[in-house]
Order: structure tokens, then sequence, then C-alpha cells
């Protein structure tokens, strides 16, 4: 059975220590070196990069998340030996691990690493599907003789340099498709490398549960067990008819997924679909003043990543979260799409003041969508407006401003609300 | 109750009834039409507590009385009997059915009481004036295609009726606007309207009016208060509430200085416009306007999916001018022309441009330009 040493790269056969370094980093898999789709994904990635930047963290629990009544974002895995996991309310987190240390985060350094890892994958192939900062899919089919080494030794490489270059530590999942190669990064974190050859793909996921699917949630599952089906083995019982006849498209695609067949291609320019932000608060907010400050801060960075992405959207969503947890989303349709700050804040501020609430909310979030290209947004003023055109000149000069003296070289005083 | 009419008649109160209804709602009682019969007449309610009317038909009264039925039932059934049939309603009162019978078709409907029927609160009438369908007709034809959808601003989704100072003196006008494109269509005064309130008409009462004005010898009789509006013929009347809002200053954004004249035939220039817009495949299609020279350029560059470009001989003898427009804007203001050439007054490409038909004052146009 082909074999590769994670350490040194050594390529051999089976064996359960490396014959040239003797170390045990040893994966072994009969078609280790025919699979080429891949999923990388880093090993606790925001506490990983704190901790590369503060060494006093390093054998400290780490948890990067917003204040007490914030959640998880990420946890490192001292913290999460100790029950912490991501997305869980900091205090309950808090509660589990009282000597944590919690940190900010920090996007823009997340960013700078997210892009120091793109460049070491773009090494490698240019067909990167990224799927958050942290993670993305790699095809490298037909890579063998541009690289002269196999997929499986290119990745192992890949999370070593991370290892060394950037001191930050990845787990591979490479297998024959996306569904499979997200799975198989799952299976041996942190620092793991699995694999799952099309020979075992069915009775690998035999036993386990549909909720692995991507997109099938709590709602989806419930669906599933209703009509009898928690595992991979009960989803294979189906014909596909009678799946598309219950669930409809989404019954076709449950049939193929149940065989582990995923046809979709690692494609390196997945269209954006929405481009929003919220905030949760640290605490509950009524005030009509300091909403709208928040209402505008996040209509601003809205309209900075569409514009940064030459990206704008016909339609403005608001979200809202009350005191009791419960969602509230309103969305409108523009004339035409948009990408300017002041646009976007006055559909959402419009929004808010149609929903009647008071509050007090616990999130708030502004976004939009219906994504199109930049070149379609903005071109017709309002004749019942004659200021919009002095707003919009007003912001694109302040653009400006910000590019050349920083981003918060010019604020507007509703921002300092 | 029970009464006979012939099927035409039925049919087009009928059929006024169930267009008011509101389709989807959740009040069974607002789906259905309120017949009563009394005298040698038949009248037939419906509303969607915004809109309400009363078609009064003439009939061969058996049983006077009244009840419901649902609108849109009733009117698929007449609809589909055939021309010229002697149509039979009853209802028995107590068993909570009404019939229909032509020929040998026979159908039962179910009713609801009368007494569950609202009827919309009479007002006063601050104005009361009569006015040709004609004028009424040409006043909401040229203005509503501007009237917005947007449900945020409210206050345009309707035509804005008022008395203002027209080019020949008082004038009744109608304005409508989307921030986008605007129309004001001026008529002559009518006697007794000079004291009525500025009023928005809905965009559906607009719809539902429409189907008074078709007879262009029929003189409407309106009625104004601030709260409503009331349009009648002497068999249909139609109530409306009217917005509540302000209408926004539309003189503000009317040009006055705009200097750059353009004189085209209308027919040729929709062609034109409607011709090169075709090779954009964008949801809001701009087409560009180059001016020199009696020359018009109609271009469209879609990058993804083509270009088109086409000349018109036209009257221009102003400085060469490049300015771009949504075409759907443009046909639709085009369309609006039917007597004479259109004649566009431009200022520069960045500034609202107006447009009439001839030297006609009585109805302008205003269309904001598109950045191409």
């Amino acid at each position: 059975m082909p074999a590769l040493c994670r350490d040194c790269l050594t390529v051999f056969q089976t064996g359960r220590r490396c014959p040239a370094c003797g170390r045990p980093r040893v994966i072994a898999h009969p078609e280790l070196f025919e699979l080429t789709i891949a999923h990388m994904d880093c090993d606790a990635f925001y506490a990983a990069v704190e901790k590369r930047d503060n060494p006093e963290l390093r054998d400290k629990p780490v948890i990067v998340g917003g204040g007490r009544r914030g959640v998880v974002s990420t946890a490192c895995y001292l913290a999460r030996i100790r029950g912490v996991r991501s997305a869980m309310p900091m205090f309950k987190a808090l509660d589990l691990c009282p000597e944590a240390v919690v940190v900010k985060p920090r996007g823009g350094a997340y960013a700078e690493a997210s892009r120091a890892i793109r460049a070491l994958m773009e090494d490698l192939t240019p067909a990167i599907e990224p799927l958050a900062l942290d993670e993305a899919f790699l095809d490298l089919t037909g890579t063998m003789r541009l690289h002269g080494a196999p997929p499986a030794l290119l990745l192992a490489r890949l999370v070593k340099r991370m290892e060394e270059e950037l001191g930050l530590s990845g787990s591979i999942g490479l297998s024959h498709n996306k569904f499979l190669a997200k799975l198989a990064s799952d299976l041996d974190k942190p620092r793991g490398f699995a694999v799952i050859g099309r020979a075992e793909t069915e009775d690998f996921l035999a036993d386990r549960s549909v909720g692995l699917i991507w997109g099938v949630g709590q709602t989806g599952r419930a669906a599933l067990e209703r009509a009898g089906i928690r595992t991979f083995a009960d989803l294979r019982r189906w014909q596909k008819q009678d799946l598309m006849a219950r669930f409809g498209s989404t019954g076709d695609r449950l049939w193929h997924l149940a065989r582990g067949q995923d046809s979709r291609r690692v494609s390196p320019n997945a269209p954006v679909k929405s481009i929003s932000n919220e905030t949760t608060f640290a605490e509950d907010i009524s005030d009509p003043d300091l909403l709208d400050g928040h209402i505008w801060r996040m209509a601003e960075k809205v309209s900075d990543r569409a514009k940064a992405k030459g990206r704008a959207g016909r339609v403005v969503v608001l979200k809202l979260k009350r005191a009791d947890h419960r969602l509230l989303t309103r969305r409108h349709a523009l004339a035409e799409p948009t990408q300017f700050a002041d646009r976007i804040y006055r559909e959402a501020r419009a929004l808010f003041d149609q929903t009647g609430e008071t509050g007090p909310f616990r999130l708030i979030g502004v976004g939009l969508s219906d994504i199109v290209p930049a070149t379609q947004a903005d071109l017709s003023g309002d004749l019942l407006d004659p200021q919009a055109a002095v707003r919009v000149g007003a912001e694109r000069a302040s653009d400006t401003i910000r590019a050349r003296f920083g981003a918060r070289a010019i604020l507007k005083g509703r921002a300092l609300r | 109750m029970k009464f006979s009419i012939e099927r035409g008649t039925l049919l087009r109160a009928v059929g006024q009834a169930q267009s008011v209804v509101e389709r989807r709602n959740t009040i069974p009682i607002l789906a259905n039409v309120l017949i009563e019969a009394e005298g040698d007449k038949v009248s037939f309610r419906a509303t969607d507590l915004d809109i309400e009317v009363v078609d009064k038909v003439t009939a061969q009264v058996e049983r006077p009385g009244a009840t419901t039925v649902p609108a849109v039932t009733l009117h698929e059934i007449v609809r589909k009997l055939p021309d010229g049939a002697l149509v039979e309603l009853a209802d028995d009162g107590a068993a909570g059915r009404m019939t229909v019978r032509a020929g040998r078709s026979h159908f039962t409907l179910a009713t609801l009481p009368k007494e569950d029927f609202p009827v919309m609160a009479s007002s006063e009438y601050s104005s009361n004036f009569s006015a040709p369908a004609p004028v009424l007709r040409r006043l909401f034809d040229k203005s509503k295609f501007a009237i917005s959808t947007e449900e945020t601003r409210y206050y345009l989704n309707g035509v804005y009726m008022h008395v203002a100072d027209g080019e020949g003196g008082r004038a009744l006008r109608c304005v409508a606007t989307d921030g986008h494109r605007l129309a004001r269509i001026d008529a002559p005064l009518p006697e007794g309207a000079e004291t009525m309130p500025g009023v928005i008409v809905p965009r559906k009462t607009v719809g539902e009016l429409r189907k008074l004005l078709d007879d262009d010898d029929a003189q409407i009789a309106v009625s104004v208060s601030e709260t409503k509006v009331r349009f009648a013929t002497p068999e249909i009347t139609l109530t409306s509430k009217v917005i509540d809002g302000t209408f926004p200053d539309y003189s503000r954004v009317i040009p006055t200085a705009n200097a750059r004249r353009l004189e085209v035939d209308a027919a040729e220039f929709a062609q034109a416009v409607d011709r090169v817009a075709t090779v954009s495949s964008e949801r809001s299609r701009a087409v560009k306007l180059a001016l020199e020279d009696d020359r018009l350029t109609l271009s469209v560059n879609a990058p993804d999916s083509g270009a088109a470009e086409e000349e018109l001989a036209v009257a221009y003898g102003d400085e060469r001018l490049e300015i771009g427009f949504n075409a759907k804007y443009l046909l639709e203001i085009a369309s609006q022309v039917d007597r004479e050439n259109a004649v566009f007054l431009f200022n520069s490409a960045g500034d609202p441009t107006l447009m009439r038909e001839g030297n006609d004052a009585s109805a302008v146009y205003v269309v904001m330009p598109m950045r191409v």
C-alpha cells in the first residue's frame, strides 16, 4: 500500500514508521496517489494566529470572541478540551473554562494570514475555492506532471510549509469529490491528514448521520427523520423518484450524496451572493440614536466591502434580534443596485422604521443581496432627492480621503453615535 | 330575492365587482359581492375596504331582497354562459344558498349574510363637479405610467389630482412620479372644482376608474373630500379612500431653463430606442443619445451581450451632447405622444430632461438621465 511520511515527505510502501526519518506520522492508503480533490481546514485558525503573534498565550486556553455577551468564534484546542465550542455563548464558555484568555477578533490579522496561506496554495494549483478565511477546496487534478509529485505529497508539503513559514497548522481531507474531501478534513483534526478512497466511500458513509450533508440543518434533519432517514444507509434504501417526490430537487442531490457522489466543481470564482455585516451588542439596546449609529456603521462596512469587490446589491436587508432571541429580517428591492453607504443606510433605516419595533435588541445586521457588478449600479439620479447626488459626491470624496489617510481619517457625525 | 337579468349587463356589473375584491384576503366576506334587488333595479356592490364600487342595473325583480356570494366564482359562471342568455338569480334566504339559472345550466353558490358586508361610511364631500369622460381619461391615462410601486414612498403610489395654475389659467392637474420620471397633465378646470382639495388617487383606483371612462359622451360626477374621492356615472359609483400623505413639491423638479431643443418624430424615435435596446440583457437597459447638427445617434453598448447603433434625422441645432437614459422610460414617455412631434429639452448629461408634445404645455414629462 502506498504510504507517505508527513514529516520528511518520503514516499514508501506500507509501514508504521517512516523508513527515512523513523517518525510515525505516516499516511497510507491504497488510493493515496490517485485522489485529487482536497479540502484544507486550518486548526483553530483565529486562536492559532493569536498564539503565534503573542507567544505568552501559547500554553493558555485562548478564546477568540466578543465581550461577555458575544459568542465564541474560535477556541484553541486547550479550551476545547474543557468543552468550549465555536458559537457557544461567551458566559457559558467562561463557566467551563474560567482561566481562558478572551481575545477580541482582529479581522485584519486573520485576513493577512489567510492571504499568506492562499499564496502557498496558489503554488500548487489555480483551482482554489475558498470557503472562509481558514478553509478552501483545492483541485489538484492534472498537476502530477507539472510538480513531479502526486497531490497527496503536495498537500503534505503545503501544511508543512504553513507550519514552518507561517506558524499555522491545518488539516487535509483528500478524496474524489468536494463533499467527501470536506468530511475527511474533519476526521483527523488537528494537524490531520485523512483520505477517503473510492472503494470505501459507501462503507465510510453508511452509519454516519445525514446531518453531515451541507445544507441539512436541524429542520432538514427532522424532515429526513420523519421519513425514517437517519444515516446514509437509510438514505441509500430510497429510490431516486421517491426522494424527489418527497424532497423536490433536494431529493436528487440526496440520492447522489447517499452514494458519495458529488459533481460540483472546485470553482475559483464562486459568485458572491450577499455582503453583510452584523453585530451583537454588549448590552441590549433600545435607544434609537444608538441604533441609528449602528445601522450607519454597518451600512458603511457593507459599502466598503462592496466597493472593494467591485460589486453592488439590488436588495438591502435588515436583520434584528430581539432581547428574547427572536429574529426579524426585512428586505427591500431598490429601483437600481447600489454600493453607496448613504443609500444602504437610508434603506436599512427605512426598513427599521417600518418594523415599528422599539427594541430592546441584542443584534443588528445590515446587508446587500442580489449582487451585480458595480458597473450596473448607481447610474441614475432621483428627481425628488436632488441632494442624493451631492451626498454620493461627498461619499466618493471621503472614500478617497480614507483610502489615503486611513479608514478613520474622516467620519460622519452619525458614526460617532 | 329573485330577479332575471340579461347576461351582458350582469357580466359587466360582476366584472367590475370582482376586479375590486382582493384576491388574497383573510376576511371571507370581502371576497363577496353584495347583491341588492329592489323595484326594477339591482345593485352589485364590492369593496376591499379602500375602494367600493356599486353598479346599479335594470332587471326584472320578482322578489326584492339581498345576499352576498363570492364575486370571482359568480363572474366565472356568468363569463362562461352563452351570449344573450337570460340569467335568473334567486336565494331563499334561510338556506344560505343562491341559485343561478340560465337555459339548462343550474348553479348553487354558498352565501354569507348581507348584514356582515362592510359598507363604506358615507362622507361629506367638499367639492362636487362634473367632467367629460374624455378629459378625465386623458388626465389619468397620460400620467399613470409614472406612478411609483415603491412602498417606502407610499405617497407616490397614486396620481396627485389637484387645482393648479396652468399655462392657460386655472387647471385641473394630474401628476405622477416615481423619482425617475414624472408626468404633469393639465385640463381646463371644470366649474365647481375651484375649491377641490388636492388628493392622491391610489393606483388601484386609477385602474378601476378607467372602466368608467370608455364612453366619449359620458359626464362623470366627481366628488372630492380630504379623505375620499368619488367618480360616478348614472350606473356606476366608484368611491375610494385617497392616500394619506403629502405629495412632494413637484414644481421644483420640472426644469424651466433647459435650452437645448431636440424635435423628433415620436414613433420613429420609440422604434429606434426599442431596436437598439434589444442587445442589452441588463435589467435596466441604458440607451445613449448623441446629438449633433440635426443628427441623433442612439447606441447601446453591453459588454457581455453586444452593441447596437442607429441614426435618426432630427431637428437639433445646439452644441454636441451625449446623454443616457433607461430605455424603458424613454419608450413610455415617447408613447404618450400621439399628435405632433416629441420635443425634448436638455440641459446637461446629469440634469433632468423635459419632454412635451410640440409646444403643448398641458402635458409635460420629466425624465432623469442615467450615467452611460
